[in-house]
């Protein structure tokens, strides 16, 4: 009997799920599961020097200018944004060979200025409903020639053909200064 | 004999509970593991606008985080209310953009570095003058991955 009570006791291991129990709910409360998400863009590289002067065909640009109202010209008319997903498709692939629309898909080039003055959240929508338009058209094209949906991960050299097809060019300019919020 | 085997038959036996703290541990292991800890204390206020057209944000150890938006009501006595620049724990201007980008690119390893990306969290009803110079700003800098962070949106068109 003496032998036995020399032996170290054992530990009683029963409450070690209460307290795994609480660091888990613990760590429960805190976590946020939501993935980080957004509009991914590439800013173009600064240059000191003023860009050089290119001369496009007005058919090829599709203009899009936001003022500090909100306000939505495209192409030198008033627009509003729910449109402007339609239109910008039918500029890019001109289904209908309209002069007035874009030469080929690879000609096509998106303009979009904005104010200082315009809400940021109006900018995503535009900038959200441009980027849409392109989306689309992406899906359209791989769902035509190769039968499955675009998505992420499609294998490179195929999404390359895509892109080539139908390239992404956004073209931002400085921005006006009306609007601006006092400092 | 039997009759000892009789009793043993008829009583349920009770369920081991001794692997139970393991599998707790496994779930707390997990929830550890990808649990962020809120490590900014937010002094703007950002409510990202909502969009469609998003895409998931690599690793995490990549990306830096500028937030634009007005100040806490705190924080207005101090700093007004027009929108304000916070990077990592503090009020901001547009000058400490490079020395902050650059103190992130040093953590990360050479090799990675070109897939940096700046997560922009700007608060929806603010105008874009800020938001433009942080942009020309980083475009000196030569970041230019850029990401303008936003709630997913259900398309009801």
């Amino acid at each position: 009997m003496a032998k036995k009570e020399r032996g170290a006791p054992e530990i009683n291991a029963s409450s070690m799920a209460d307290i795994a129990f609480l660091l888990l709910v613990f760590f429960l409360v805190t976590t946020t599961i939501d993935v980080e998400r957004g509009i991914a863009v590439k800013l173009p590289e600064w240059s000191n020097e003023p860009p050089e002067e290119i001369n496009l065909k007005q058919r090829n640009v599709f203009s899009v200018l936001v003022n500090a109202q909100n306000q939505l010209l495209v192409r030198g008319e008033l627009a509003k944004i729910e449109e402007l997903r339609d239109r910008a498709k039918e500029f890019i692939m001109n289904p209908s060979a309209n002069p007035e629309l874009s030469e080929a898909p690879n000609q096509a080039i998106i303009s979009l200025k904005n104010d200082r003055g315009t809400s940021y959240e109006t900018y995503i929508e535009v900038y959200n409903e441009l980027k849409a338009a392109y989306n689309e058209l992406w899906d359209e094209e791989t769902m035509r020639i190769y039968g499955v949906h675009y998505s992420e991960d499609l294998p490179k050299d195929k999404k390359d053909k895509i892109k080539a097809k139908i390239p992404f060019v956004l073209s931002e300019a400085e921005p006006t200064a009306f609007g601006e919020e006092a400092k | 004999m039997s009759k000892f085997n009789k009793k043993r038959g008829k009583a349920t036996p009770a369920i081991s509970t001794a692997s139970l703290p393991d599998i707790v541990f496994i779930l707390l292991f997990f929830f550890m593991v990808i649990t962020k800890l809120r490590e900014t204390d937010l002094k703007v206020d950002v409510q990202v606008p909502q969009a469609t057209e998003l895409e998931k944000l690599e690793q995490k150890s990549l990306i830096h985080y500028i937030y634009i938006g007005r100040p806490y009501e705190r924080f207005q006595a101090i700093y007004g209310t027009a929108p304000r620049i916070q990077l990592d724990d503090s009020f901001a201007t547009i000058a400490d953009i490079p020395l902050f980008v650059e103190n992130h690119k040093q953590t990360v390893q050479p090799n990675l570095r070109g897939r940096i990306n700046t997560s922009l969290r700007v608060d929806g009803k603010i105008t874009m003058g800020i938001v433009q110079d942080v942009k020309t700003q980083l475009r000196k800098i030569g970041q230019l991955k850029v990401n303008y962070a936003a709630r997913r949106r259900a398309e009801n068109r």
